[in-house]
């Protein structure tokens, strides 16, 4: 059976795993996407593909969440603006990076070997700190959003950057100074790895407006989202002029993410984030662990890995998502019980 | 998909990028009507309210 000229099972298939996909981003707020480019890796798409697939997916589910967000007062529209430029170079950087390394057959590994150190760094990060659960060392996601750093709360990192004077000087949201220069250096490493691996940019480019920039969370988060917006788009516009972007994987992902991310971000207000995160971290380990076994497949030229990879990669996504589910749904039942039991008292 | 095949370089990328674009806006609106409609009662549903 076919839709639009699509086999059925891969329309069903893709949206189904956007749908996870979503319900992680929508819970956790990072993450989901890191996985699109791994798992089309895995099903045996071309790296391009894979890649250039994977950032105009990021691209559509930014819209969708800077939609939500533009009311928030979030954004820092200058800073936005020359994270945009900065990102835009490396973007376009990183892709002539990944054609040349496709040229010279070296794409898969590098992109393979650079996905698995940072799905494993990061993934080891967030286990360590869910199982340490002291309640620091993380980004808190609720500071207020016009509140100004004071000297305390400014990371180490940011202190020495913003201590660079080399003009010109920009004042950003929150009363931070810093050099236009550190600002577009930032801007364009993360987009250097976007433009390379096919990834937002947002799990490093957020923390690194907090921890190297020094602007406020908040501010830090609604900003990233509305370059996203930019990058992305930019992003797959360039690799759509190649031809590499494939509507029939990301229409499919889109609506099915949309979605997942309305439940994911219901669920937050009902699960504690604390009691999943530890899925999370093992998740992310394990998508590393999915890119390393397809890729030794592939070396000792063995094809059983490959799909051994795809079931580890698509289980580890259901794990977490059908926890969030099952612990959202377990939780609106005591809370109606309890309920039920306080009226009867 | 969606004929886009057919066109080429800079149109056929203008093309992907805005059908993206579309889906997204399309999708935000859809969902967000879909959630004001039934959100409430599946979430009574799951309560064991109704």
């Amino acid at each position: 059976m076919e839709l639009f000229g699509i086999a059925a099972s891969l329309l069903v298939m893709f949206t189904g795993f956007g749908l996870l996909i979503g319900l992680l981003f929508g819970f956790f707020g990072m993450g989901g996407s890191f996985l699109v480019t791994p798992a089309l890796l895995v099903m045996g798409y071309k790296t391009d593909v894979a890649v250039a697939s994977g950032l105009a997916f990021v691209f559509g589910t930014s819209v969708i969440a800077t939609l939500k967000h533009r009311d928030l007062g979030q954004v820092d529209y200058k800073l936005g603006v020359l994270m945009i430029a900065g990102t835009t170079a490396g973007i376009e950087v990183g892709k002539q990076g990944l054609h040349l390394l496709q040229d010279l057959g070296l794409a898969d590994t590098v992109v393979s070997v650079a996905y698995v150190g940072l799905l494993g760094g990061i993934g080891l990060f967030v286990t360590r700190q869910a199982l340490k659960d002291d309640g620091d060392g993380g980004i808190s996601h609720d500071a207020d959003v016009d509140g100004e750093l004071n000297a305390d709360e400014i990371p180490d990192i940011a202190k020495t950057i913003q201590s660079y004077e080399a003009p010109p000087m920009m004042t950003l949201r929150g009363g931070v100074t810093v050099s236009l220069w550190m600002i577009l250096a930032v801007a364009f490493a993360t987009g250097l790895l976007s433009g390379f691996l096919g990834v937002g940019g947002g799990f490093i480019r957020m923390p690194a407006l907090f921890y190297l920039v020094g602007v406020p969370v908040p501010v830090a988060v609604g900003t990233d989202l509305f370059e996203i917006v930019f990058s992305g788009g930019i992003g797959s516009f360039l690799y759509a002029l190649d031809g590499a972007v494939d509507l029939v994987i990301v229409a499919p992902l889109l609506a099915g993410s949309a979605l997942g991310a309305r439940i994911g971000a219901a669920a937050t207000s009902i699960v504690d984030e604390d009691e999943i995160k530890v899925y999370f971290g093992v998740m992310l380990l394990l998508g590393a662990i999915a890119v390393a076994v397809r890729k030794i497949g592939g070396v000792i030229e063995m094809p059983i890995l490959d799909t051994v990879a795809l079931v580890v990669i698509m289980g580890a996504a259901l794990l977490v998502s059908g926890a969030v589910v099952y612990s959202s749904i377990h939780e609106l039942r005591t809370t109606s019980a309890d309920t039920d039991t306080v009226t009867a008292d | 998909m969606f004929g886009v095949e057919s066109l080429g370089g800079w149109t056929q990328a203008a093309t992907i990028i805005g059908i993206v674009l579309l889906e997204a806006i399309v999708l935000y609106v859809g969902y967000g009507a879909l959630e004001r409609l039934v959100g409430s009662r599946i979430i009574a549903a799951i309560r064991g309210d109704q």
